[in-house]
């Protein structure tokens, strides 16, 4: 016994066991998704999330202990940023067409999406901090921890906001789309995947990329364009806050 | 080997992104500047081939890449515990409108460049 426990206490403490716990842990929980038919609720960023704090709470393993094997999962989100170029790529002819309605669905998703953000931070009576965090929560985690840190926001806490908001965005937009009846032919679905992205960045994209080829080009496409807008209007909005 | 090299690419565009956005101090960050760049270097081929395979690996397995910083709720426990509820009403409240006033504004004008603006209107 004693064996296994400075086993485990070498193993827990190598950057080798954060990086496997998360592909171990995803694999298996994107498995337990598929088997239920990809119902929202059994999101598997959710539960690989869920499963991992609590293991790590509960054996007592430090946070950047597990985040020295994690990180290179964490590093390919900036090569995936640059990579949302491919899927604009594809739709260029459509985005050429089109760009002005989409920019103004866009820009009016993120100023809601920020603005309310904002407005309830301060209605709550969260700390100042908390609520400039909350603002860039629309954008991708990278991007929102370089926001959060232009305006006074504490970055750590921005990406945990924005994980939360792309899980709220995947978990809740099938029924709000289907409350608003907005219809599944290809226009409804490019107006579902390009909410998706504008609200809730990757991981709705992710969502919708398994439900729809279209709407996950448009949800990608969303991202993208939120990701240039955000990072352009938000530090330049607090400028004159 | 074409993957790789697609990594290749995207690493090379990311690295110039942020140095572009470092050297002349650009509120954007290097990786949306490799974005834009890549966008514009996707035209040729010897830069499309690669990176369309590395890209649809990377964005397939998208959701994946955010558990590292989604597991770094454990460290912000005391925040939690002390305004979680709230903190969680904003985000759902805000995500919703997000959600609302895109996919509304997207219907509201949709048919005016699509197909069906060709049909004639009716009397």
């Amino acid at each position: 016994m004693p064996k296994f426990v400075e086993l485990w206490v070498y193993l827990s403490a190598t950057p080798l066991f954060g990086l496997t716990a998360t592909l171990v842990v995803y694999v298996l929980a994107q498995a337990v998704y598929a088997r239920l038919g990809q119902a929202p609720w059994a999101n598997p960023v959710l539960w690989t999330v869920v499963c991992l704090a609590g293991g790590l709470l509960a054996t007592g393993v430090p946070y950047p202990t597990y985040f020295a094997g994690a990180q290179f999962i964490h590093f390919l989100l900036g090569p995936a940023v640059v990579a949302l170029a491919w899927p604009l790529w594809l739709r260029r002819e459509e985005l050429r067409r089109r760009w002005g309605r989409l920019l103004l669905a866009a820009m009016a998703g993120g100023i809601a999406a920020s603005g309310s953000a904002l407005l309830m931070g301060w209605a709550l009576g969260l700390p100042s901090e908390v609520t400039l965090s909350l603002v860039p929560k629309s954008v991708t985690a990278p991007v929102a921890m370089g926001i959060a840190e232009k305006i006074g926001g504490i970055p750590a806490l921005a990406a945990v906001f924005a994980v939360i908001t792309g899980l709220v965005g995947a978990l809740s937009g099938k029924y709000l789309f289907d409350a608003l009846r907005i219809p599944r032919d290809a226009e409804g679905w490019a107006a579902r995947g390009f909410a998706l992205g504008t609200s809730s960045h990757g991981l709705g994209a992710a969502r919708a990329l398994q439900v729809n080829a279209d709407a996950g080009a448009y949800a990608g496409l969303a991202l993208g364009l939120q990701v240039v807008l955000a990072s352009a209007l938000i530090p330049l909005a607090f400028r004159f806050l | 080997m074409t993957a790789l090299r697609g990594l290749a690419w995207l690493l090379l565009f990311q690295s110039a992104g942020e140095l572009l956005s470092r050297g002349l101090s650009l509120p954007f960050p290097g990786p949306v500047i490799g974005m834009v760049l890549l966008l514009i270097g996707l035209r040729s081929e010897l830069v499309r081939d690669p990176v369309s395979v590395c890209a649809d690996f990377l964005l397939a397995h998208l959701s994946l890449l955010f558990v590292p910083v989604g597991v770094g709720v454990m460290t912000h426990l005391s925040l939690v515990s002390q305004y979680g509820v709230r903190i969680l009403l904003a985000v759902v409240v805000s995500t919703l409108a997000g959600l609302l006033v895109t996919v509304l504004a997207l219907h509201l004008l949709r048919d005016r460049d699509g197909p069906a603006s060709k049909e004639p209107p009716h009397a």
